[in-house]
């Protein structure tokens, strides 16, 4: 008999009740420090206290009884963290190029003796590099080239420069890194907080030099992630197994707040520079950028980071002759590594700022200045692409005008220590060029007597994968969301459906599960998945991501589609100056965006409203203090996130202009978020006649352009 | 965390004679109120003492009351007491101002007067407020009592007179006229370390107490003598900048901290005319 026809409500574009929500709020979800496991010891890692030079003697200055000692030579495949380069080693053999790299590792069974342990180094010291310009080590360098830059500039009427800076920023994840590994069977699994469980993965078989299947990795509930957690995992957990196989016992690594901090990635500082040329009446004739950004000591993501940069360092806006020019340089730092937004914050902070100073030179209107140059579609980016329908720059910037009464606040704020400013940016989805026809994703769903089980290696981390996802393949099977869950990404048990990053999660993996569910549906043939499950058993059905038809992309001349869509949005920062402290508190921002679909509203505006509070911190509070090449302040206490008083109402607006490519037209949402509020905030502080150019825009900094701007004869007023 | 817990030694006494008979004997245990700074301490692995003496529940260190004229606050008041105290805000509401933006919540209440001024940080919030009032710390022993001013209580960067065996047991603070005055200025809008502090009075001798630009809380008397003078105020913000010694550190700059201390003090006077 069939089931009765009665249609379940589409569970897409509704906010159903998050899959993992009950677990959560009861404080039943396990995180990786929950777990134990018999036997198990506590693992720690001994690190460089230098910033370069190379080990001239180690000593064990402790009792060793009940201790497992581990170094490079107990590496029995590759020495390497397998990622784009094979220079980063999971130990450092003689070598040092960073200060917190990991020279030895020690466990126990107890913690306290573990800590009571004492190590004595001894280096042979070096000059570390410490600034990026001077460094003489590019690790990647890379050029745009659109139409004849001199032409350009010949067309001109003005030429208007200018330099900006960023700074470091560390994720503040609330659950720092951490792993489990766990020898068994000639095999090893490691359990962890992780994005890409496959990245970890590959990085261990290359270690071990072991087949696949001896592998496994399984991703833990995640307490966040904002990119840490996308290629250091690989690293801890590389540790955890050393120390692992050596004792032939569990080996539990979590780091404490200071350790992941002094140790692991943060986003990449830049030096960006402009060059451009305009018209009188404000139309863009030549964008000439140069990128600086701060690698540290290994490759790890550094030149796919300045690739997205790099990409985006134009801004959204129409211009025939652009040349970029980027470099990633090494420092004796630790790396930096994939931060939300992986490196486009840097380069459209730059190019929003630089379109301000454009407009007070040019005495135009900055939304003028912008709804003249905003891409419109059928426009080609500073690659060559040209835009689809799917273009929404125009639409959001008017939006975002409109919705927070940018004209009417403008005047009022005039001549007041409060000011107004915005920031028109985009995100492309997905993997760079042909990252993703490259990675050639797969995910499956298995019919089981549960009902239907999403296999996929993309991991939820507070982001709400498990729900969007299940939410896509009820609609596309026409079966209730309830009858939908997810499963653990396990390496044994999931298909490779590439990392959790690049905002590609609901776009590029939620539109190869519907496919999955489109297919299965057609199996099912008129049954429900429990008619076809008792009559036929369990079926699983695969189904691997197939590049968009018409999509072209050339890596070595950086011409083509650099992503097969674009989400868009435009923020308005309102602020005030405090005149005795100069610290800037953001008063209101309003953020428009255009995701191409909602899957789920309420996620989406959590992504938004993160992002920009996030994105907050990051122009006006989160200043990573370096002293010789190691963090300084590298404590809660001191490096400081923004609190709920620091972070204004924000009043979100979710457009949904569809994409051609993503399940219901969605595009990437992750990342955007982060890309705007530093420029739209810092340029709310420039309305008020503060030449500002740099984040974190800490008071001390304020303060200094203030000085700076009393001093020129062509400074406007400031009424400070 | 890098502390190490096993070995630690907590003992529990029920009164504060216990309590200081015990210190009397034994020089080596450490005092423990909220533990809001130990705690700290040792989660950073830089906690040397094992030995330890909670003091949470003597009650008797808990009291706010009026002594003669002078109002009397226990050690062990939290700032969430201080916060609903009538009497406190009667007396000194800028210590009011000041307890609300310590920490958060969790911070209000545990932490305590007589542990921020046994911590002795610099940037500890009470401080300028206390050292505005012309508080004085009354601090026993198993033997004696004595009272030391709060503006001589410190000797040095986190050093006082406070000895081994004596504990903090109250401030108090005499009655003064004046309209009082605080600001504080921290690295974000809550749950910050001050980069700069003040609390002040006005009153024909304005008082003025600053933290965080010195290695120790202090009073202006040079700029306090100005103003009581009737210097202006542009004057008086040029001796402040002098009177004050600040430094760069990871959280601000000695350049900042200076010219921030200036403008506190010109908003103060223009605030309380
Ligand atoms: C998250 C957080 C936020 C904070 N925010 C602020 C802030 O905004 N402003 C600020 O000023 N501080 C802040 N602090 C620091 C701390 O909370 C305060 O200094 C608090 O007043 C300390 O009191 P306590 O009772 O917890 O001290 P404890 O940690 O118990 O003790 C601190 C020190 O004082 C000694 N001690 C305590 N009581 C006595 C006594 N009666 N006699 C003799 N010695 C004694 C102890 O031996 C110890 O050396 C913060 C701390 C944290 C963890």
């Amino acid at each position: 008999m069939h089931a009765s026809k009665i249609a379940s409500p589409l569970a897409v574009g509704r906010n159903v009740p998050r899959k993992d929500s009950a677990e959560k709020v009861a404080g039943a979800a396990k995180y990786v420090d929950d777990l134990v496991f018999p036997g198990m010891l506590y693992g720690r890692t001994i690190r460089s206290t230098i910033p370069r030079g190379r080990i001239a003697a180690t000593r064990l200055a402790f009792d060793q009884r009940g201790f497992v000692v581990a170094d490079y030579r107990d590496i029995p495949g590759r020495n390497v963290v397998a990622l784009i380069e094979d220079d980063q080693p999971f130990l450092a053999e003689r070598e040092i190029r960073h200060t917190a790299e990991p020279i030895l590792l020690l466990a126990h069974e107890s913690r306290d003796l573990l800590l009571r342990a004492h190590v004595e180094i001894g280096y042979e010291r070096e000059n570390p590099v410490l600034d990026p310009e001077s460094s003489p080590t590019a690790f990647k360098s890379l050029a745009i080239d659109k139409g004849e830059i001199e032409d350009g500039f010949s067309e001109a009427d003005i030429i208007i420069e200018g330099e900006y800076r960023t700074g470091h920023q560390e994720h503040i994840y609330i659950e720092t890194n951490g792993v489990i590994a766990v020898p068994q069977d000639g095999g090893i699994t490691l359990l962890g907080s992780m994005q890409c469980p496959f990245y970890v993965h590959k990085a261990l078989k290359s270690m071990l030099g072991w087949s696949d299947e001896r592998i496994r990795v399984v991703q833990t509930e995640t307490g966040g992630g904002f990119g840490g957690k996308e290629e250091y995992p690989s690293l801890i957990a590389g540790h955890a197994a050393l120390l692992a196989l050596k004792a032939n016992r569990p080996v539990k690594i979590v780091y404490d707040r200071a350790e992941d901090m002094i140790a692991t990635t943060k986003r990449h500082p830049a030096i960006v520079r402009h060059r451009t040329g305009v018209k009188r009446d404000g139309r863009l004739t030549a964008m000439d950028i140069d990128i600086v950004m701060d690698a540290g000591a290994y490759v790890t993501l550094s030149p796919v980071v300045l690739s997205r940069g790099a990409i985006h360092a134009a801004g959204p806006y129409r211009c025939d002759h652009v040349r970029v020019r980027g470099r990633a340089m090494m420092t004796n730092t630790p790396p930096n590594g994939a931060f939300r937004g992986f490196g486009a914050p840097q380069t459209q902070f730059a190019v929003e700022v630089h379109m301000e100073r454009i407009a007070e030179t040019l005495g135009i209107d900055p939304v003028k200045l912008r709804e003249t140059n905003a891409f419109r579609p059928g426009d080609t980016t500073s690659t060559g692409q040209i835009l689809g329908e799917d273009c929404s720059a125009l639409d959001v910037l008017r939006r975002a005008v409109r919705r927070s009464g940018f004209r009417t606040r403008q005047r009022r704020y005039a001549g007041t220590n409060r000011g107004i400013g915005l920031a028109l940016f985009y995100h492309g989805s997905g993997f760079t060029g042909g990252g993703e026809v490259r990675l050639a994703s797969k995910a499956s769903l298995g019919l089981t007597e549960r009902g239907v089980q999403i296999l996929v290696a993309s991991t939820e981390i507070g982001q709400g994968t498990r729900t969007m996802h299940a939410q896509i393949v009820a609609d596309a099977l026409g079966v209730p969301f309830d009858d939908v869950y997810p499963v653990q990404p396990d390496t044994s048990n999931v298909p490779d459906s590439g990392p959790t990053v690049a905002s590609r999660t609901c776009m590029v993996v939620g539109r190869i599960l519907q496919q999955c569910a489109e297919e299965m549906k057609t199996r099912l043939g008129g049954m429900t998945p429990r008619e076809f499950f008792a009559a036929h058993g369990p079926m699983i059905v695969t189904s691997e991501y197939e590049g968009p038809s018409g999509i072209k992309w050339d890596d070595s001349t950086y011409r083509g589609d650099a992503y097969s869509t674009y989400a868009w949005a435009c923020d308005v920062a309102e602020v005030e100056i405090n005149p005795d402290t100069f610290e800037v508190r953001p008063l209101k921002l309003t953020c428009v965006h255009d995701i191409g679909k909602a899957i789920h509203p309420v996620l989406v505006a959590g992504q938004i409203e993160g992002g920009t509070a996030q994105g907050i911190g990051y122009a006006l509070i989160e200043q990573v203090v370096m002293r010789e090449g190691s963090m300084a302040n590298a404590q809660l206490t001191n490096y400081t996130i923004p609190t709920t008083l620091d972070t204004p109402p924000i009043d979100v607006v979710i457009v949904e202009n569809p994409s051609r490519y993503g399940p219901h037209g969605a595009k990437g949402v992750g990342e955007l978020p982060i890309d705007g509020p530093a420029p739209a905030i810092v340029n709310a502080v420039r309305s008020i006649g503060i030449d500002l150019r740099e984040i974190p825009a800490v008071p001390e900094i304020v303060m200094k352009a203030i000085d700076l701007g009393k001093g020129k004869t062509d400074a406007r007023h400031v009424p400070l | 965390m890098k502390g190490v817990i096993a070995g630690l030694e907590m003992r529990e006494p029920s009164s504060l004679d216990e309590a200081l008979s015990a210190m009397r004997n034994d020089p080596s245990l450490v005092p423990l109120a909220g533990c809001t700074d130990l705690y700290v301490a040792l989660n950073f692995g830089t906690l040397e003492s094992t030995r330890f003496l909670n003091l949470w529940s003597i009650d008797e260190l808990r009291v706010i009351e009026k002594s003669n004229d002078a109002l009397s606050i226990g050690a062990l008041t939290t700032y969430k007491s201080i916060i609903q105290s009538k009497l406190v805000r009667k007396r000194l509401p800028m210590l009011i101002s000041a307890a609300r933006e310590i920490g958060g919540a969790q911070i209000h209440n545990r932490g305590t007067l007589g542990g921020n001024i046994a911590n002795g940080s610099p940037a500890g919030d009470t401080l300028p407020v206390l050292a505005a009032a012309d508080a004085t710390v009354v601090m026993r022993s198993a033997d004696a009592e004595r009272r030391v001013p709060l503006t001589q209580f410190y000797t040095g960067y986190r050093k006082s007179v406070l000895r081994a065996d004596e504990l903090i047991v109250a401030v108090e603070i005499p009655s003064f006229s004046g309209k009082q005055w605080f600001r504080k200025v921290g690295t974000r809008a809550a749950q910050a370390i001050s980069k700069v502090v003040m609390a002040a009075v006005r009153s024909p001798r304005p008082r003025i107490a600053l933290g965080s630009v010195a290695p120790t809380v202090i009073r202006l008397p040079m700029t306090e003598g100005a103003l009581e003078e009737g210097a202006p105020i542009q004057e008086a913000q040029r001796i402040l900048m002098d009177e004050i010694s600040p430094i760069d550190d990871m959280r601000s700059t000695e350049e900042y901290r200076r010219r921030v201390a200036s403008n506190l003090l010109g908003r103060f006077w223009a605030e309380t005319e």
